[in-house]
């Protein structure tokens, strides 16, 4: 592999990860607004444990986030089995239409959901944010799982069912254990996409209630202080940590 | 006479307005080889999945019986039979023990009778229970994976089993002694066995009768032997081993037998249904049942055309040549090869020579 | 019962085919569908004194996105969307090729690259915030080496919300391109090789043609979140980097002007469904 290659993506990673990097270095500096280092400490995580509003947006961000995650995967699954098992009417419309939500802008999604609630009078706050997540995450589950159903052998089921088992059977002994890692694949991506998700949940949340990009967001525009490093630095730390084992899940099924 | 223990009457198929099977009709004995042979596409193996439920015949296609009773509306796991897949559709995420455990747990088996019998049945495909029960199927070989198969379908101790070209993935060397273990498992048991191939030999080898098929129909339902020797169809005659064809102008009896023109020469065929004064018919003549001598040597009574050698092709057990006859057919020619460096054949490309067979060393082919 | 269930099922392959998409195409229908109608019918109605739409129809919203001053805002929209994505393309594709020849690095580089994939969004916009605000890492940085004696202004300009997109979607595109780079047959390239090509020719002529379909996904997968893009643009951009994005959300909170909102959201969802049709259709062509 040519010399020069090799160095230009050296730089590139480097730039990909050097702003992250930096925050998280800064998340234990001393001083508070300038960017001259002070001293070690972690006054800034403490503080974040003090801070009963951040408390409260990671626990809803977490109760937003496995219900999201629950109903999106269950619906998906299922829909992803229809699509690459069964011969139906209009199937192609519908798997073109699978992928009109990913492609659709946040602000789309948020903006029509908004307006949507508002004229059903629906109170907004944490079940219009379930709603919301969910409905954008089905189409991301659909293709994850679609993907794994994709590659996997449909004379298993047809071998299953000569040995006694009915359809159902089939299905809940040969299907969903190969199916498995897939499935978990495309319930961590469900997952992470909605905790982290601000533009559709600035929209839907209504007034009352707060996930953490929100309560981050509003941080970062009124009074920016290391404490955003430190919940920076946490929420990083966690999603590599759900990226491993997720990975080391899917490794060891396969 | 015992019921057949599979009967398809007037079986037909439909996928998408294109018939895969069409009018199919046939019964299989207990305890029978029964070969469907044919080329991809013919509708063997639609009617395999036919017999076992995977398809359900068209609204007025027919009926398929087991043991004598319509199964048209049954699903595969309600018909007693037992099947092994092309890929051997072992389940990756069971061990081997598993795997071929899982029928009987369906049926709710005893716990104790299932280790027992899963025992019995690896080794009956020749498999070291101590060995390979506990593995997984990513870790054997392509045999080993096809006897699994076949053990996790003999173990329910099916009436019938179904093979669908079981062998195709397998190199020469093992196929062949696989086929063999099949035919003797097959007489050992008393399983009826149905297998579907596409390899001609494969079905010579292990049949007690083939169906040869074509296009959805069956062409041809017969012992290998009469597959073979008596080809009915252009189709099974060019299909099943080889043959030579000659087209040719009925022109009237000759001393028991009629003469045919052929080009500038006529030859003799016996009686057969399509033999009238007039009309054109097709012969069929394998090339080990032609001889060929030179010029003026020809043995008294039998048909001869000459030609001269285009192609001496070393085939190992037997030796092929090809002769150019003019208006430019081929005929090919089979010879013992009697070992070419101590006993070498006497023919050379463009040597002149004449072939040469016996009248009734043909098959009369029906129009197809 | 469950026999007859299943029996009554395999029949109709149809019904055992709705029986599973129901639950999640009727919250899609509820849920995505419907705000969409609805938000559709807003665009055409006026606009309601607090807030909201009055009942009637009229094209005024859509008139008014003809005015020069929302028109300069499409235009910058669109020429970042471009801009990024051609960047991401030319940074991101040597990534990409590099990682398929990494041999025993390549687990540890995916993982860099999906890292970032699966970063919280915001947490890293505020990554660049922070190096490129005037009290921020790169100034105090070249302050301090004597470089500079004033703070460059990198914030809130239509640069940092092009280089905050970069950064944000590079990801996007590295993966695709890989995906559809580690599918290549190499027998294909020896092929080629045997044929007399040299190393630049194999690329140019083998290697980058196959892979077209993750190059085309791969800038889909920037352009059309680049395009619709909303948090680079408001913490990055400032009054001056302005998106299409920005002025939506402006029409629901200050300046309540629903209908207007609406409509910009309609135009720019027409804008990124032609874009992916193109897109698609030119991917398709080359295959």
């Amino acid at each position: 592999m040519p010399r020069w290659l090799v160095a230009f993506t050296a730089i590139v990673l480097f730039l990909m990860h050097l702003p992250v990097l930096v925050l998280v270095a800064f998340s234990f500096n001393a001083s508070k607004f300038s960017v001259n280092w002070t001293g070690f400490t972690l006054h800034w995580y403490q503080r974040l444990l003090e801070r009963e509003d951040i408390l409260a947006a990671l626990r809803a961000s977490l109760i937003v986030g496995v219900s999201a995650t629950v109903i999106a995967t269950a619906c998906g699954t299922l829909i992803a089995l229809a699509l690459a098992r069964h011969r139906f009417r209009g199937r192609t419309l519908y798997e073109g239409l699978i992928y009109v939500p990913i492609v659709t802008p946040e602000i789309v999604t948020g903006i029509s959901l908004l307006i949507l609630f508002v004229f059903l009078r629906v109170p907004l706050g944490l079940g219009t944010i379930v709603i919301a997540h969910v409905a954008f995450s089905i189409s991301f589950v659909v293709v994850v799982v679609l993907s794994r159903l994709a590659g996997m052998d449909e004379t298993l089921e047809e071998a299953a069912m000569t040995l006694g088992a009915d359809e159902i059977t089939a299905f809940w002994k040969i299907t969903v254990p190969l199916l498995w890692p897939g499935i978990i694949s495309a319930a961590l991506l469900t997952f992470i996409l909605s905790f982290d998700d601000f533009v559709i949940t600035s929209f839907v949340a209504g007034s009352g209630s707060s996930t953490l990009p929100l309560i981050i967001y509003s941080m970062v525009r009124r009074n920016v202080e290391p404490s955003i490093n430190a919940i920076s630095t946490v929420i990083v730390i966690g999603t590599s940590i759900l990226l491993y084992v997720a990975e080391k899940l899917t490794r060891e099924s396969a | 006479m015992a019921d057949p223990v599979v009967e398809l009457k007037g079986v037909s198929k439909s996928f998408n307005g294109t018939q895969a099977v069409r009018d199919v009709s046939f019964a299989i004995e207990r305890g029978e080889f029964f070969s469907m042979l044919g080329p991809s596409g013919c509708g063997k193996t639609t009617t395999l999945r036919l017999i076992a439920g995977f398809e359900t015949p068209d609204a007025d296609g027919g009926q398929v019986r087991l043991m004598g009773a319509v199964v048209n509306d049954q699903r595969p796991y309600e018909r007693r039979l037992a099947m092994v897949f092309q890929n051997y559709a072992l389940f990756p995420h069971l061990t081997v023990e598993r795997n071929v455990a899982f029928g009987l747990e369906q049926r709710k088996t005893p716990k104790n009778e299932i280790g027992d019998r899963v025992r019995n049945a690896l080794t009956l495909v020749r498999l070291d229970p101590g060995t390979f029960a506990r593995r997984n199927p990513s870790q054997l070989s392509g045999g080993q994976r096809q006897r699994v198969a076949l053990a996790r379908a003999l173990v329910l101790e099916p009436t019938i089993l179904l093979l669908d070209e079981p062998l195709g993935a397998i190199d020469l060397q093992l196929r062949k002694e696989m086929q063999l273990e099949l035919k003797s498992l097959n007489k050992q048991l008393g399983t009826t066995f149905i297998y579907v191939t596409h390899d001609q030999e494969e079905a010579l080898t292990m049949s007690d009768r083939i169906a040869v098929m074509s296009n959805g129909r069956v062409a041809q339902l017969g012992t290998p032997a009469e597959i073979y020797e008596n080809p009915r169809t252009g189709f099974v005659a060019k299909f099943i081993g080889e043959s030579n064809f000659l087209d040719g102008r009925v022109l009237g009896p000759s001393g028991g037998l009629w003469d045919v023109q052929w080009g500038d020469t006529t030859f003799r065929v016996p009686s057969a249904n399509g033999v009238q004064p007039g009309r054109t018919i097709r012969i069929a003549v394998r090339p080990e049942w032609l001889d060929l001598v030179r010029p003026g040597h020809v043995p008294p009574g039998e048909n001869a055309l000459c030609g001269s050698v285009r192609d001496v092709i070393y085939l190992g057990e037997t030796m092929h040549v090809v002769v150019s006859l003019p208006g430019g057919t081929d005929m090919t020619v089979a010879l013992r090869n009697e070992g070419q460096l101590i006993n070498p054949l006497p023919w050379r490309r463009g040597d002149e020579a004449v072939v040469a067979w016996k009248p009734e060393d043909c098959q009369i082919l029906e129009d197809e | 019962m469950r026999r007859r269930l299943l029996a009554w099922l395999a029949r109709r392959r149809e019904a055992e085919a709705w029986a599973l998409l129901g639950p999640g195409t009727l919250w899609m229908i509820v849920f995505f569908i419907v705000p969409v109608v609805v938000m559709c019918a807003y665009s055409f109605m006026p606009r309601g004194t607090y807030g909201g739409v009055d009942p009637g129809f009229t094209l005024e919203a859509y008139a008014r996105f003809l005015h020069p001053v929302y028109l300069v805002i499409l235009e910058r929209t669109f020429v970042i969307a471009v801009l990024t994505t051609a960047f991401c393309v030319l940074a991101g594709y040597p990534v990409a090729y590099a990682i398929t020849r990494s041999g025993k690095w390549r687990t540890l580089l995916l993982f860099l690259v999906v890292l970032p994939f699966w970063t919280s969004f915001l947490v890293r916009t505020f990554a660049m915030i922070f190096l490129m605000r005037d009290t921020g890492l790169v100034n105090s940085w070249l302050m301090g080496l004597g470089i500079i004696k004033q703070p460059i202004e990198m914030l809130y300009t239509p640069f940092a919300v092009f280089a905050g997109l970069v950064y944000g979607y590079l990801p996007f595109l590295i993966l695709p391109v890989y995906a559809s780079l580690e599918k290549i047959d190499p027998s294909l390239l020896e092929a080629a090789e045997v044929l007399g090509a040299k190393p630049a020719a194999r690329f140019w002529r083998v290697t980058l043609p196959l892979s077209g379909p993750g190059l085309v996904a791969g800038s889909l997968l920037v352009f059309i979140p680049a395009l619709g893009s909303f948090l680079t643009s408001d913490l990055l951009g400032g009054a001056k980097g302005l998106l299409v994005g920005n002025l939506i959300q402006n029409q629901f909170s200050t300046a309540r002007n629903w209908p207007f909102g609406s409509a910009a959201s309609l135009i720019l969802m027409t804008l990124v469904l032609v874009a992916a049709l193109l897109y698609l259709r030119v991917g398709r062509e080359r295959e």
